[in-house]
């Protein structure tokens, strides 16, 4: 049993025979926002897919809520929203939560909850399929807040939102994390990383740094995360 | 420490089939198609043959074929459009067996089958002049049934396309021979040994056997019990092959 909701030791993922995920390991605090930043294609996806236990790996460990990943016991703990919005579109927002609402075994009260969290109240009996590409990615984002997941692993949930929206949604995780879930929020801005409690920054398979924003800035002599990521990535190649 | 894991969560798989009747409703096109294009060809056929007793001898065969071909398009299609769009994935993260979800599938289509059967019988009874010796229950049954097994069939099958391209041409691979050797072309035993050999592996074969009884006997013969079973084997048999198709983790 560890306190830590995600323990990651030795993740290898290969897909069409090129290594993906090359030895991972990392853990992630209990109620905390933790995020995983990189650049597009570094394997954010693939090591969140591993944590929610739809990916197949090649070797090593990943332990989420003291279970190991994919346990059926874990089907109704986690929230996980893909990067693409998984979403029936040829169904209202409403409908499609009502959906999944009932999949979860969840509070029928808990369609109009996370319509609210996500700002969608204007647009609940519209068809997704009929929604704009950054209410289309809320609406697909509510379904991983339905029920009262322990851990949430969202892949990209800001991108192509207005930044008062995007600012709305950071301070939706941080309630959510004060209230004892942990976040897992992945993102290829870098100006999301001061957002994080945590951060592991990703590149071509490996985690680069596992710290604080504050650790990191401290680590690397940069103010400016962006300007410390590439820090990093230098120091990396010349050694 | 796993928790317990249901085979099937009434529930779920209701919610599901719901679902996906919503689904349908919000397309209304594709529904009156479902409903009517089979009666529309049944009356189409009529005319072509403007002789009733040469469409009676031929129209209970059409009546499993139409629908068995129509839910196998549908079913292939849709089920592939949830394997593609993130859907599927997001699910098998859920608390949802997978035969919640392939039996969700299969009461919605089937419920679909039979309003679809339900009017092109009653078409083909009362205005078309078909004559049904036997009982038009039966009739019915065998004809839900042919639409269950497109159903089953066109769900299994969609696990092997990986694009709409695939799924789409599948109908003439795995339909069209089923068509071509049921014997509604040519009696199953004027066939060569081959032919007829592989018309016996044919599920359809059986369900134009059973059409056929039907219509022309009152008995409920051995035969008929027989096909009966075969056919309803086949859909369980096809339904629970998709289920496994299903997969929570994938490369």
């Amino acid at each position: 049993m560890t306190n830590s909701a995600v323990l990651v030791r030795g993740l290898r993922v290969v897909r069409g025979g090129r290594p993906v995920l090359r030895d991972i390991g990392f853990e992630v605090p209990r109620g905390s926002v933790t995020g995983l930043l990189g650049p597009s294609g570094c394997g954010k996806t693939t090591l969140m897919r591993a944590i929610v236990g739809v990916q197949i790996v090649e070797s090593g460990q990943v332990d989420v809520l003291g279970l190991p990943a994919g346990d059926p016991a874990l089907r109704h703990r986690i929230g996980y929203s893909t990067q693409n919005p998984a979403i029936y579109a040829d169904l209202t927002v409403t409908e499609a939560l009502r959906y999944f609402a009932s999949v979860l075994k969840a509070p029928s009260s808990d369609v109009g909850r996370v319509i609210t969290e996500v700002d969608l109240q204007a647009q609940a009996n519209q068809l997704v399929g009929s929604l704009s590409g950054g209410q289309r990615g809320r609406a697909s984002l509510a379904v991983a807040l339905l029920g009262s997941p322990e851990l949430l692993v969202l892949d990209e949930p800001t991108v192509g939102l207005d930044p008062v929206l995007r600012d709305d949604l950071w301070a939706l995780f941080h309630r959510i994390a004060k209230a004892g879930t942990t976040l897992l929020v992945s993102s290829h801005v870098m100006d999301e990383a001061a957002r994080c409690d945590r951060l592991l920054l990703m590149r071509e398979g490996i985690i680069l740094a596992d710290d604080t924003p504050g650790g990191l800035r401290a680590r690397t002599e940069k103010d400016d995360l962006e300007q410390a990521f590439l820090h990093l990535v230098r120091t990396e190649a010349a050694a | 420490m796993t928790a317990s894991n249901p085979v099937i969560t009434p529930s779920i798989t209701l919610a599901t089939a719901k679902r996906i009747l919503t689904q349908l409703r919000h397309d209304p096109r594709t529904i009156v198609m479902l409903l009517l294009v089979p009666s529309l060809l049944m009356t189409l056929l009529r005319f072509v043959f403007n002789n009733e007793l040469l469409f009676s001898r031929i129209a209970p065969a059409l009546l499993g074929v139409f629908p068995f071909v129509i839910m196998f398009l549908i079913a292939s299609v849709t089920t592939l459009r949830e394997r593609t769009t993130a859907t599927l994935e997001r699910l098998m993260t859920m608390p949802i067996a997978k035969l919640d979800l392939i039996l969700g599938y299969a009461i919605a289509f089937g419920t679909i089958a039979v309003l679809q059967v339900g009017i092109a019988t009653g078409v083909s009874l009362l205005w078309l002049g078909l004559d049904v010796v036997g009982s038009v229950w039966t009739l019915l049954l065998i004809a839900v049934l042919d639409a269950l097994l497109g159903m089953a069939l066109g769900l299994l099958v969609s696990a092997f396309a990986t694009s709409e391209f695939q799924a789409i041409q599948f109908m003439p691979l795995f339909v069209l021979p089923q068509f071509l050797l049921c014997g509604l072309l040519q009696p199953r035993d004027q066939m060569g040994w081959l032919l007829n050999w592989l018309s016996d592996l044919m599920p359809l074969s059986y369900a134009v056997e059973a059409l056929t009884q039907v219509t022309r006997s009152a008995e409920f013969t051995g035969t008929l019990a027989r096909d009966l079973l075969v056919v309803t084997g086949c859909v369980l048999v096809a339904l629970v092959l998709g289920a496994a198709t299903l997969r929570r983790r994938t490369p």
